[in-house]
């Protein structure tokens, strides 16, 4: 039999149902995995302990005949969603010694459906970054390296720990999510599976915020029947949070067999940037044959204002960031930096909690929202966001799906990109559209760069329709057999 | 529009973000480089564009005016830097703010 800790969520449950294995076992060979593979720093607090006490309690459902949809399945937290009594960083020295006494909803019902938590994962600074090198914990490392190149080169972000511990295999799942292509991006960089629901399918009470009208949860695991797994538990509505949508929650694992016969897929031309490497060129096009030889139709679109996509989502998400991150104040929760008067205390505490890419982020919002900007800048910004959407839906009219790839590059090494806030900003540029237009994108490990490192292809969706993201990604992972493994 | 000093200096006072002196010029260099960079929308014409004002054409739903949640003053001042336990009240603790 192979390592427990090289099961899939789908293979585990199907063990863990035969007996063939308790979910104690499970969750100590993932403990013990951990434990070795400390040296990727892709958790900021592993809770063995904990998962331990879980997984005990799984073994007594699973006795009982009570097992719920993820019973006994070890699970990665991204450590933006707070859970009851285990520390809540953020990856913020902001958010020091800060132990939430509530869970978030999505957490609630992965344990609901008896989920074990194995711990909290690194991430960038409160999710602002695409390589986790804004952590205050110290960036995640890759799993994978270049070939012949022993440099340590980043996981992606914001999602990085999530994706490099399941990567690593020391995760059967994560929970991740997704701003600006923060679940998809690092899903690529670490040859895994990440999926953006649609805004309002999951709730984000709970989540820390960072930008409220582009945030959303999703899994990350290793094949996509497993993300469909996932994704069932953690969608549904919740009136916690006004923003999600009460909508039945489909059978997300019944959608993999559907197929592609008939399904019309866009390539938008202006996905093909000047520049772009060759490989993501033949890796989008190798894409675009499996799906027609499984049946499906390409079709040419037009998304005209995709290169407004980043400078728009540069007004929007900071925006909303230094709006919401007006609540670390020194006084409710998290550090406090003293100071003479209040306004002293605030300013003394975020000047020393928040961290570079942060203070950037929070003053550039500041800036575009101050008295006489406001018109010219998020207003602006919301005006060319509407018209990414009416991009999309127009596109939608000739098309079921979007077929891309997921980002400009393979990852890269830790440190590179640093000198230049914009240049590391470009790594969103063919997933941050989803996030304005709010809809669902899936990314899939597709092949391997010519220098061994994994490359993703992304589809997007209409809105709620998962289920065909499932179908199409589900026949795409079929055709590349993407069998490589970090560090193999 | 140019983003200096002074400028960066009144936003950071805004956002309550003390930001040291030695700091204010980088700074303003990087945030003048990026709203260069958001310049560019600009050139996109937005005459008769409504602005996105919910992401995917969800209404939000109303509630009933209930309380539903309250009176667990220990649990919210848990995770403060400094409280005050005084009788059954649990309080924050912020410098003098009232002369």
């Amino acid at each position: 039999m192979s390592a427990l800790t090289d099961l899939t969520i789908a293979e585990a449950r199907a063990g863990l149902a035969a007996k063939r294995f308790s979910a104690r076992e499970l969750a100590a060979a993932h403990v013990e995995a951990m434990e070795r593979a400390k040296d990727l720093n892709a958790y900021i607090t592993p809770t063995p302990d904990k998962a331990m006490e879980m997984a005990a309690r799984s073994d007594a459902r699973i006795a009982a005949g009570q097992a719920g949809a993820l019973e006994g399945i070890p699970l990665a937290i991204k450590d933006l969603f707070c859970t009851e009594g285990t520390r809540t960083t953020a990856a913020s020295r902001i958010l020091d010694g800060f132990v939430p006494p509530y869970e978030s909803t999505v957490t609630s019902q992965l344990w609901r459906a008896g989920a074990v938590m194995l711990g909290k994962t690194n991430l960038d600074e409160f999710a602002m970054g695409s390589s986790n090198m804004t952590s205050a914990f110290g960036g995640a490392k890759n799993p994978w390296k270049r070939r012949g190149d022993a440099r340590d080169l980043v996981p992606g972000g914001s999602s990085g720990g999530s994706a490099a511990a399941v990567a690593a295999r020391i995760a059967m799942g994560a929970t991740a999510t997704d701003t600006g292509g923060s679940i998809r991006q690092p899903a690529a960089f670490c040859g895994v599976v990440g999926i953006k629901p649609t805004y309002g399918r999951c709730s984000r009470w709970g989540i820390v915020a960072f930008a409220s009208s582009l945030d959303q949860a999703g899994p990350i695991a290793r094949d996509v029947r497993d993300t469909a797994i996932m994704l069932g538990a953690m969608a549904g509505h919740d009136p916690k949070d006004s923003t999600s949508v009460p909508r039945a929650v489909p059978d997300y694992e019944a959608a993999l067999g559907r197929g592609v016969k008939g399904l019309r897929f866009g390539i938008p031309r202006e996905y093909r940037l000047d520049g772009m490497p060759a490989e993501i060129a033949r890796l989008w096009e190798q894409g675009i044959a499996w799906l027609r030889e499984a049946g499906a139709e390409p079709v040419e679109i037009s998304l005209p204002h995709t290169k407004y996509a980043l400078p728009t989502y540069y007004i929007v998400a900071p925006a909303e960031a230094s709006s919401n991150l007006a609540r670390y104040d020194g006084v409710r929760f998290g550090t406090r930096v003293a100071g003479g008067s209040i306004e002293e205390l605030y300013e003394n505490t975020r000047g020393a909690g928040f961290g570079a890419e942060v203070r950037r982020r929070i003053l550039i919002g500041t800036y575009v929202l101050s008295a006489g900007y406001y018109d010219a800048y998020y207003l602006k910004a919301q005006k060319v966001r509407a018209l990414i959407a009416r991009d999309f839906d127009e596109a939608y009219a000739k098309c079921d799906v979007v077929l891309t790839p997921t980002a400009p590059s393979a990852a890269f090494a830790m440190g590179e990109k640093m000198d230049d806030p914009v240049s590391m900003y470009l790594n969103d540029v063919f997933t941050v559209t989803v996030n304005l237009a709010g809809l669902p994108g899936i990314s899939l490990p597709a092949g391997l760069s010519s220098d061994g490192l994994p490359l993703g292809l992304q589809l997007i969706g209409r809105a709620f329709d998962e289920e065909t993201l499932f179908a199409a990604s589900h026949v795409l992972e079929r055709a590349a057999g993407f069998s490589a493994r970090p560090g193999a | 529009m140019s983003l200096d000093k002074a400028t960066v200096a009144r936003v950071a006072t805004l956002a309550r973000i003390k930001v040291p002196d030695a700091d204010l010029e980088r700074m303003a260099g990087e945030l003048q480089g990026i709203m260069s960079w958001i310049e560019q929308l600009s050139e996109v014409d937005t005459k008769d564009v409504a602005p996105m004002s919910s992401v995917v054409g969800h209404v939000l739903s109303q509630r009933p005016d209930a309380v539903t949640d309250g009176g667990r003053a220990d649990a919210v001042t848990s995770c403060a830097p400094e409280r005050v336990q005084i009788g059954d009240g649990a309080f924050f603790v912020v410098p003098k703010v009232i002369e």
